[in-house]
């Protein structure tokens, strides 16, 4: 029991009251002004904690905090813009090259001469080229995609998000995506073109959410997401493009062994 | 003019690592010197400024802008330490059992400060007081340890104690008192024959 007595201060009233924490009534103080022994026992503490005060701690220069960055630096997990990541530069790489693949074919075919027609089986092989470079190309952005989606869906919803970044990257994709879903269309491969679609639709929304979203707008975001179980399509729809990229890279090895 | 924490911390959670950087370099030595007080040792107490802010770092977007960096940073740190302090306890109490439970005596890393070069805060203190002092905070429990240092250091209110500590006001309230008295009952006979 820590009261001396019932008009005794206690040795954490006095604590409290070293600290300025007490709420002490004028009756309090009044006693400690005229009590030696809650005085002796105040003074006590006030020896020990003021000794307290001088516990040593080692000093740190000015450049202490320079060298605590260059410590942890190169444990910083990657947060840099999204025009300086490497797989966007991949991606822009890949949408570049694909596109200037489309071009080039389409000028073929109005240049060469229509007396010239390839032969259906040629045809057929133009035609199973263009869809594997779609696959590669879909494949690299359906991983980009899914990663700013997947930021997104596991932000914490109780509180205040900044998505300026993923706002940003979403803008980026959005071209991309719209290249690839009208090349899934022309070559009639409704099933991905159907997923890009969806996709669009995702990513035109969050390019155009305002930069900081309230909880509720992190939640609705989520719900959304959710909803439209567009993560869920894009990992079916990465899982088959891979798979069919697989058997394709496997031929062309074979082929080259021959 | 310095840049506030608060654009600091706007500009790192888009990924300017310039911003971050800022921070770090701003807040290492208020860090320390808690993680110092908190851990008693010079090495944890640089592990857990580290440690701080990576962890900082990785919970940014988790920062409520309108609160204070540095407080949710202390808070952070706090966590740090009283991890670390509960590992070495953990670690120190096997090595105990592992050496035939309690006979000899284990090293304590608390009294293992590695810097003792004299400086005003140090001479201030009698060798004697000073020793006693380091060993007495290192009987006290982690959170006892870190109730007091937030309060005597770092002038935190008890409310603010109970959200570090994550536990409820009273208990924090009940954590200083213990440390204040386990201090007094270990001091109070040195600093009375000083005065």
């Amino acid at each position: 029991m820590n009261h001396l007595s019932p008009n005794h201060l206690s040795e954490e009233e006095l604590i409290l009251h070293y600290y300025g924490e007490d709420c002490g009534s004028p009756a309090q103080e009044r006693h400690l002004d005229q009590c030696g022994q809650c005085r002796a026992l105040y003074a006590s503490i006030e020896r020990v904690l003021n000794a307290a005060d001088g516990l040593p701690v080692p000093a740190r220069d000015p450049e202490y905090g320079a060298r605590v960055w260059q410590s942890i630096e190169s444990r910083i997990p990657a947060r840099r813009r999204w025009w300086a990541r490497p797989q966007t530069w991949r991606g822009v790489g890949a949408a570049a090259a694909f596109a200037a693949l489309l071009v080039a074919a389409f000028l073929a075919g109005r240049l060469y001469p229509t007396a010239h027609k390839p032969a259906p089986a040629d045809a057929m092989a133009d035609r199973q080229t263009g869809e594997r470079v779609l696959r590669v190309a879909v494949g690299d952005f359906l991983e980009r995609s899914q990663l700013v989606l997947i930021e997104l869906n596991n932000a914490d919803p109780a509180s205040q998000l900044d998505i300026s970044a993923e706002r940003e990257r979403a803008a980026g994709l959005v071209g991309e995506n719209r290249l690839y879903r009208q090349s899934a269309v022309h070559n009639g491969n409704t099933a991905m073109a159907g997923v890009l679609d969806d996709l669009e639709r995702v990513l035109v929304d969050i390019s155009h959410a305002p930069a900081q979203l309230s909880p509720a707008d992190v939640e609705s975001l989520q719900q959304r997401l959710e909803s439209a179980g567009i993560l869920f399509k894009i990992r079916v729809l990465g899982t088959n493009v891979k798979n069919r990229q697989e058997p394709a890279v496997e031929r062309s090895a074979g082929r080259q062994k021959l | 003019m310095d840049a506030s924490d608060g654009a600091l911390v706007t500009r790192a959670r888009v990924g300017e690592a310039d911003a971050f950087r800022a921070l770090v370099e701003r807040h290492s030595r208020p860090v320390f010197r808690l993680a110092f007080r908190m851990t008693g040792n010079e090495q944890d107490a640089e592990d857990v400024v580290q440690e701080s802010m990576l962890r900082a770092y990785k919970q940014l977007a988790k920062f409520d802008q309108r609160a204070s960096f540095g407080t949710w940073l202390y808070r952070i740190a706090t966590n740090c330490s009283l991890d670390l302090v509960r590992s070495r306890k953990r670690r120190t109490e096997d090595r105990t059992a592992a050496s035939g439970g309690g006979g000899g005596e284990v090293e304590d890393p608390v009294m293992t400060v590695a810097s003792q070069d004299p400086n005003p805060e140090r001479m201030a203190l009698s060798g004697e007081v000073r020793e006693r002092l380091t060993a007495a905070m290192d009987g006290l429990s982690a959170v006892e340890r870190a109730a007091f240092v937030l309060r005597h250091f770092e002038g935190m209110g008890i409310e603010d104690i109970g959200r570090a500590l994550e536990c409820q006001p009273g208990a924090a309230k009940h954590s200083v008192f213990r440390a204040v008295q386990k201090l007094r009952r270990a001091l109070e006979p040195l600093v009375s024959a000083a005065r």
